[in-house]
């Protein structure tokens, strides 16, 4: 237990030292610039951590952090949100997802209101237990909500695996997969005022610092980094520090995690089970081509998309909502008109308001 | 969009499975992912499933690193 | 959004936090609105010829039924005991009603009942009326007890968020989250030695230690559905005072950080159900932690904050000196991948 106070207090003395090098970093370059620098966080995860350690606000005077759109689901669209919702009202059909999606608002509706209606929902932690419960009630039909990036794309792709294995006849994915870096490639065809980049550090993980390599043709210096303290205020000051020397490079912050060519066996398992689809809608990103999976033909017993009829009167989004430029780090949820009075955490209009973290969740919870 | 923690494996299991812990909390996660695992390695753990072996030296290497480049010219 | 359906219950409305609030408001105050609902205490103060009463009520509605350092019994007595305790009374009586489901084990049943009776016995509390009906209908696991408790305002313990002011000292009587820990990791599978315990325990010995300082005490609350957070942006708004807290003095066990951090938690919004907030005069403070610390289960308490001034919102300093807000959480804490 001493260790254990002795590593944390360890930390604690270096953070501390961290955080005055980047403030002295910060400042210097804010007298250079003559503003403040403007930096996106990629990831919805880094954005709740920096806001959470309070780094966030005491870099404040430096560094604008903006949120990009590293949302799986404040990127999904409407379209994709009520189909899958319609789901839960099918009889006999029990839907298993993340936690992340309960509360999200579709057109019509949320898996919690289908829920309330009598609809079947299990809230998973991992698609282990989608498959588990599959094989254990044979007479229901089981579909596993596969949202997420490059990250978790690898987690549900063994889960498929598994049901594959077990031969199970009564489970289906629906797969609502994205992938990043085509989504970042799309941001970037536009001018957009940014002076650096923070890089997802787990689907980094997965695709390697050198999946992002393509950052340095556009001119961005970007750092790859972790989600404690230190990975946080580390990657800052390796950002700065390539600001400072004006120097465009991928740097990777989180080395003992993330490896140059980061998880073959991840991507290898991703080839298998996916078929990158050709053009793919994003919340705010509009189509963006070849950013989506779907299952490969080998796998398509298990596409709920070819298996369910899904009939969903049109799509509806409240124009008002700015969910859009707001994962593109071009406005502030400050500046939404729905921010905060018609657009709340228990009154959710778009996804970005519905957990933490997205971005409007995060700025309403810990700004 | 990732939440993944650190935690050290205690056993190998069969079907490409494994008992993880954290802090003496223990669960069962697939290690389909990172063949040639072993029981002490560190993983990163993301929704059940291990995405990758932390080399853990390293960690510490980047520790020191920083210790002594923040110690050092004050 | 206005096409969503907004005429039915959702499980968040159980949240305890926003959206419980907003049922209240739109449901439940228009109709019963009176002196002793707009207290919004733990537990209605009531004045009979001069004699001071407390009477407190609670549904316990938990699942599993049983979990590691308890069940849904000791947890229907200790619940409603605690509310009692945090607004200034000693318990006296206590009611049970159980809502039965068709298929439950009669040996379970026998568990929780003989759970209460064991808890009940301890404090010396008896049962002293109940009732049981049966439903058809829903999953065979679910029980439902409520329990209202009525118990005797003690001298001096005059506990009310009015009379917080700038410069008190907020503490907690011990670690934070471990019962809303304990129930995730026992519903998602989390095993080994270390795993959370419910922290599920009667505040009374707690309360009688703290006899020479009633007087002192402004208010005290448990910290229960909703977790520490919850509770303290409630005080904050019913006190218009401004709370400060110290991250680095919040004592979140460690295996009740593993659970957070693994499920995408916040333990601040995790429930505690035998722990005492209390805000207490600056004076005796250092005292009231020191008295705290001799009473089984509350060796961990600390001063976690202050009162800083007039306002009606809770901050957090960082660990590493940063500072934000907290936020009343929509919709019960869930395990997510982002």
């Amino acid at each position: 237990m001493n260790n254990q106070l002795d590593q944390q207090n360890i930390s604690h003395k270096l953070n501390q030292s961290l955080l005055q090098r980047l403030e002295r970093l910060g400042r210097q370059l804010v007298e250079e610039k003559g503003r403040k620098l403007v930096l996106m966080e990629v990831c919805g995860t880094h954005t709740v951590a920096y806001a959470r350690t309070g780094i966030a606000d005491l870099i404040s005077d430096y560094i604008d952090l903006r949120s990009g759109p590293g949302c799986p689901i404040c990127v999904t669209h409407q379209k994709d949100l009520d189909m899958v919702f319609s789901l839960a009202g099918l009889e006999n059909t029990l839907i298993v997802t993340f936690g992340d999606l309960l509360r999200v608002p579709g057109s019509y509706t949320t898996l919690e209101q289908e829920i309330a209606r009598g609809g079947r929902v299990q809230i998973c932690y991992s698609p282990q237990e989608a498959v588990e419960t599959a094989a254990q009630n044979p007479a229901t039909k089981v579909v596993f909500i596969a949202i997420g990036f490059e990250t978790t794309a690898p987690a549900i792709a063994a889960a498929i695996k598994l049901a594959a294995h077990q031969q199970l006849t009564n489970f289906w994915v629906y797969p609502i997969l994205k992938r990043v870096p085509p989504a970042l490639k799309a941001l970037l065809l536009s001018p957009i005022g940014l002076d650096g980049f923070i890089l997802p550090g787990h689907v980094a993980t997965v695709l390697g610092s050198k999946g992002f390599n393509f950052m340095k043709n556009h001119g961005y210096p970007s750092v790859v980094t972790g989600f404690d303290s230190l990975d946080l205020l580390w990657g800052l000051y390796n950002l700065l520090k390539m600001i400072e020397e004006n120097r465009v490079d991928v740097s990777n912050a989180y080395s003992h995690v993330v490896k140059e060519e980061g998880n073959r066996q991840a991507r290898l398992l991703i080839e298998e089970c996916y078929a990158i689809e050709p053009v793919t809608r994003w919340r705010g990103l509009g189509l963006i081509p070849e950013s989506g999976y779907t299952l490969q033909p080998a796998y398509s017993k298990f596409n709920a998309c070819l298996h369910f009829a899904m009939d969903v009167p049109d799509t509806s989004t409240d124009p008002r909502c700015i969910c859009g430029p707001v994962i593109t780090g071009q406005s502030n949820p400050h500046q939404c008109p729905l921010f905060g009075r018609h657009c709340t955490p228990s009154t959710p209009v778009g996804p970005c308001m519905v957990s933490p973290e997205g971005a409007c969740g995060a700025y309403y919870y810990y700004r | 969009m990732c939440l993944a923690l650190p935690m050290v494996v205690s056993s190998i299991e069969k079907n490409s499975m494994a008992v993880a812990e954290l802090m003496g909390v223990k669960r069962k996660i697939s290690i389909l992912l990172v063949p040639g695992v072993q029981a002490g390695d560190h993983v990163l753990v993301h929704a059940g499933t291990a995405i990758e072996i932390i080399n853990h030296q390293e960690a510490e290497e980047r520790n020191f690193y920083l210790k002594s480049m923040l110690e050092g010219s004050g | 959004m206005e096409k969503m359906s907004q005429d039915i219950i959702i499980s968040s409305h159980g949240d305890g936090g926003l959206l419980t609030h907003q049922l209240m408001r739109e449901i439940f105050i228009p109709f019963l609105d009176n002196e002793w609902l707009q207290e919004q205490g733990d537990a209605a103060l009531l004045n009979l010829n001069g004699q001071k009463l407390a009477m407190s009520t609670d549904s316990f509605v938990v699942s599993p039924l049983f979990f590691k350092g308890g069940d849904i019994g000791k947890l229907a007595v200790c619940g409603t005991v605690n509310d009692l305790v945090v607004s200034g009374a000693s318990p006296l009586w206590i009611s049970a009603a159980f809502i039965l489901p068709a298929g439950m084990n009669k040996s379970e049943l026998k568990r929780v009942v003989q759970s209460m009776h064991t808890t009940a016995n301890s404090l010396n509390l008896p049962v002293v009326t109940g009732d049981t009906k049966v439903v058809d209908s829903g999953d065979r696991n679910n029980l439902f007890i409520n329990t209202t408790g009525i118990g005797l305002v003690q001298t001096d313990a005059r506990f009310n968020t009015k009379y917080i002011q700038p410069g008190d000292v907020i503490i907690a009587s011990g670690s934070m989250g471990d019962h809303g820990a304990a129930i995730l990791a026992e519903r998602l599978e989390f095993k080994g030695d270390n795993t959370p315990t419910s922290d599920c325990a009667p505040l009374t010995a707690l309360f009688d230690k703290l006899k020479p300082f009633y007087a002192d005490i402004r208010v005290m609350r448990d910290p229960t559905r909703g977790g520490l957070a919850t509770t303290l942006i409630e005080l904050a708004a019913a006190g218009n005072v401004d709370l400060f807290l110290e991250e680095g003095e919040i004592y979140i066990k460690p295996e009740v950080s593993a659970i957070a951090d693994i499920l995408g938690v916040d333990p601040y919004y995790l429930a505690s159900e035998g722990r005492a907030l209390i805000i207490v005069s600056a004076s005796e403070a250092n005292d009231i932690v020191k008295t705290l610390k001799t009473v089984p289960g509350a060796e961990d308490s600390s001063i976690i904050g202050s009162v800083r001034k007039v306002g009606g919102s809770v901050y957090l300093r960082t660990r590493l000196g940063g500072t934000r807000r907290l936020k009343m959480l929509s919709g019960k804490p869930l395990p997510r991948i982002c």
